[in-house]
């Protein structure tokens, strides 16, 4: 395993890395998505903004697995995918990061880079006796934050004694590491300060700039006009438009997001 | 001394705060003071026999400490130690007065306290019970049951399969049982299983967060039941154990056993919100409650205060557990 994924390569400037093509999803008579198109293209970071219950929570589950959709198709690469279960879509290289600090904070940054994931030593140690390889673990970890230029205090740091931005940091870098396709991060700075968020900000910018396309969930408007390429903008369970924050405003964005104005499906 | 270098308290500094991060080094601290405090009143505490003595009291509860602190890493808590371990001593007895083979009685015994185990993990883990209600309930259930089957009384087990930890070596002029060795080998693995490999990781992640642990795909649910089935798989050891010390089969024996295994753990500083601690902490830990009740007896003073002085010091100790984590 190289230290972060293989960024994939720039060749095709509108290549879809990700493509949904109309997703409907009802829980009984509410219906959340009403045939949503969707696609991410390599190398970017899309914003997806809503209100609630416009229907990016349910979008975003149906790409990571976490729903099944009921109907429509969803494209991993051109290929089609059905994922059954989070798990699923992990396999097929595709990694999230979520609102609340997906970490355990008594243990050690490599531990939490690698949880779930452990290295094990090579050879009998590992096979058999399952030995975690603490030390390449503890080398990797060091690598990939020195890669993605996220500074931290020593990496043996216990993640309790980091600050939230630093936490959230730790996370976002997991999921860097072991995506091969993209990153999805649901609110990955709700929690956080207004440094805290410029230091994760920094980190999504990274990634994208190393080649790993992101869709990116948020209400943070400056935020959302600050790092994405494309913003996908949903109402009521449908796509409404996706416009570029080089020729919208915030107030457009939200203009549309409320329905204030039509736009036409973008 | 002339010697003397400014930078001399800064080093010092710096050797407290790292001696600090070792996190066994108050526990060691608490068993040195005690050994101090019953050395200075009676000369006999130190003798190597007595010593010898101490390390054998501490096996039962040394070794059902270890299966406590891998259920309370995993922010749960095991009220039926002595339960199940008892569970063991009475089955495994109960077999071979009646002509069974000791050998196959004993793994007959330890499969079912592994299965008492099993049936705890499963309550807790798939019905999302609290763990402290399923094994207040385990120990109810099973301390009914086998008064229930021995009718009420204790009774002797005289083989020499299951009271094969009890037979002693000499070390210098320490005596000691292979209950001791069997304990310590037991510490070790249980050490590497938590320390060295990505199982014992789990372990951790789950009792510092489940729902990161979820996240990144470890099967939670799977992984609770099996620390409470390898919880039940060392009190079924230790009633091998426990039959090598006293030949003695009991289903009112092992009474203290929750008390002293959870002090050990807690004092040996494993903390009862789960996620941190160690097997290390708790051998010092049981080592205390040994060392605590084996002084309190050479003073002579009645064994109902050892309780009440060991039931005090795991108050302290979740104290200074619940302080330390208000600081962070």
């Amino acid at each position: 395993m190289s230290v972060l994924a293989a960024p994939e390569a720039k060749a095709a400037p509108v290549r879809n890395v990700l493509e949904a093509r109309g997703i409907v999803k009802s829980y009984g008579h509410v219906v959340a998505l009403d045939g949503v198109d969707f696609e991410l293209r390599a190398g970017e970071i899309l914003a997806v903004v809503g209100d609630n219950g416009a229907g990016k929570s349910t979008l975003i589950k149906t790409l990571t697995g976490a729903v099944v959709p009921d109907s429509g198709e969803i494209l991993l690469d051109g290929e089609p995918v059905h994922f059954k279960g989070p798990l699923d879509a992990r396999h097929r290289g595709i990694e999230t990061v979520y609102q609340d600090l997906a970490v355990a904070p008594a243990l050690d940054i490599p531990s939490n880079l690698f949880l779930g994931r452990e290295l094990l030593s090579p050879g009998l140690l590992g096979s058999l006796f399952r030995r975690l390889d603490k030390r390449r673990m503890r080398d990797e970890a060091e690598r990939a934050m020195a890669e993605l230029k996220f500074r931290l205090p020593s990496i043996a740091s216990r993640v309790e004694n980091l600050s939230g931005g630093q936490r959230q940091g730790v996370a976002v870098a997991r999921a860097a590491v072991f995506a091969r396709k993209l990153v999805i991060m649901d609110e990955p700075t709700a929690a956080l300060g207004v440094r805290e968020t410029g230091q994760v900000l920094e980190l999504i910018r990274t990634i994208r700039d190393r080649g790993l396309p992101v869709v990116l969930i948020s209400h943070n408007m400056p935020n959302v006009f600050d790092l994405a390429d494309r913003i996908f903008i949903m109402r009521l369970g449908r796509r409404a438009a996706v416009v570029s924050p080089k020729s919208h405003s915030m107030a457009d964005v939200v203009a549309i997001m409320t329905g204030a104005v039509k736009a036409d499906g973008g | 001394m002339s010697s003397a270098t400014p930078s001399a308290p800064e080093a010092s500094a710096g050797l407290l705060s790292r001696v600090k991060t070792i996190p066994s080094v108050g526990p060691v601290l608490v068993l040195l003071a005690f050994c101090l405090v019953f050395a200075v009143t009676n000369p006999r505490f130190l003798a190597p026999h007595n010593l010898s003595i101490i390390l054998q009291q501490t096996i039962v509860v040394g070794t059902l400490a270890i299966g406590q602190t891998l259920v309370i890493l995993t922010a749960g808590i095991d009220l039926a130690v002595g339960a199940i371990c008892v569970l063991g001593t009475i089955v495994a007895g109960k077999l071979v007065n009646l002509g069974y083979d000791p050998m196959l009685s004993m793994l007959f015994a330890v499969v079912l306290c592994t299965l008492s185990g099993l049936v705890a993990g499963t309550l807790v883990s798939r019905l999302d019970l609290p763990p402290f209600i399923v094994t207040l309930g385990t120990l109810g259930i099973l301390t009914a049951a086998l008064r229930l089957i021995s009718q009420g009384g204790a009774f002797p087990v005289q083989d020499s399969f299951l009271g094969l930890t009890g037979n002693t070596f000499r070390v210098g002029s320490f005596v000691l049982t292979y209950g001791v060795l069997a304990m310590l080998l037991l510490y070790a693995a249980a050490w590497y299983l938590l320390n060295e490999t990505r199982w014992g990781r789990h372990v951790y992640a789950i009792g510092n967060n489940p729902e990161a642990a979820r996240l990144v795909g470890i099967p939670v649910r799977r992984h609770l039941l099996q620390v409470y089935a390898l919880a039940g798989l060392i009190y079924g050891i230790t009633a091998w154990l426990a039959l090598g010390r006293i030949p003695n089969a009991d289903p009112n024996a092992l009474q203290t056993a929750n008390l002293d295994s959870i002090t050990a753990v807690v004092i040996g500083g494993t903390s009862l919100f789960g996620g941190r601690g160690g097997l290390v902490g708790t051998l010092i830990g049981a080592l205390i409650v040994g060392v605590l009740r084996n002084g309190l007896t050479l003073a002579g003073i009645d064994p109902l205060w050892q309780d009440l002085v060991t039931g005090i010091l795991v108050i302290l100790a979740v104290a200074f557990d619940q302080l330390s984590r208000r600081r962070r």
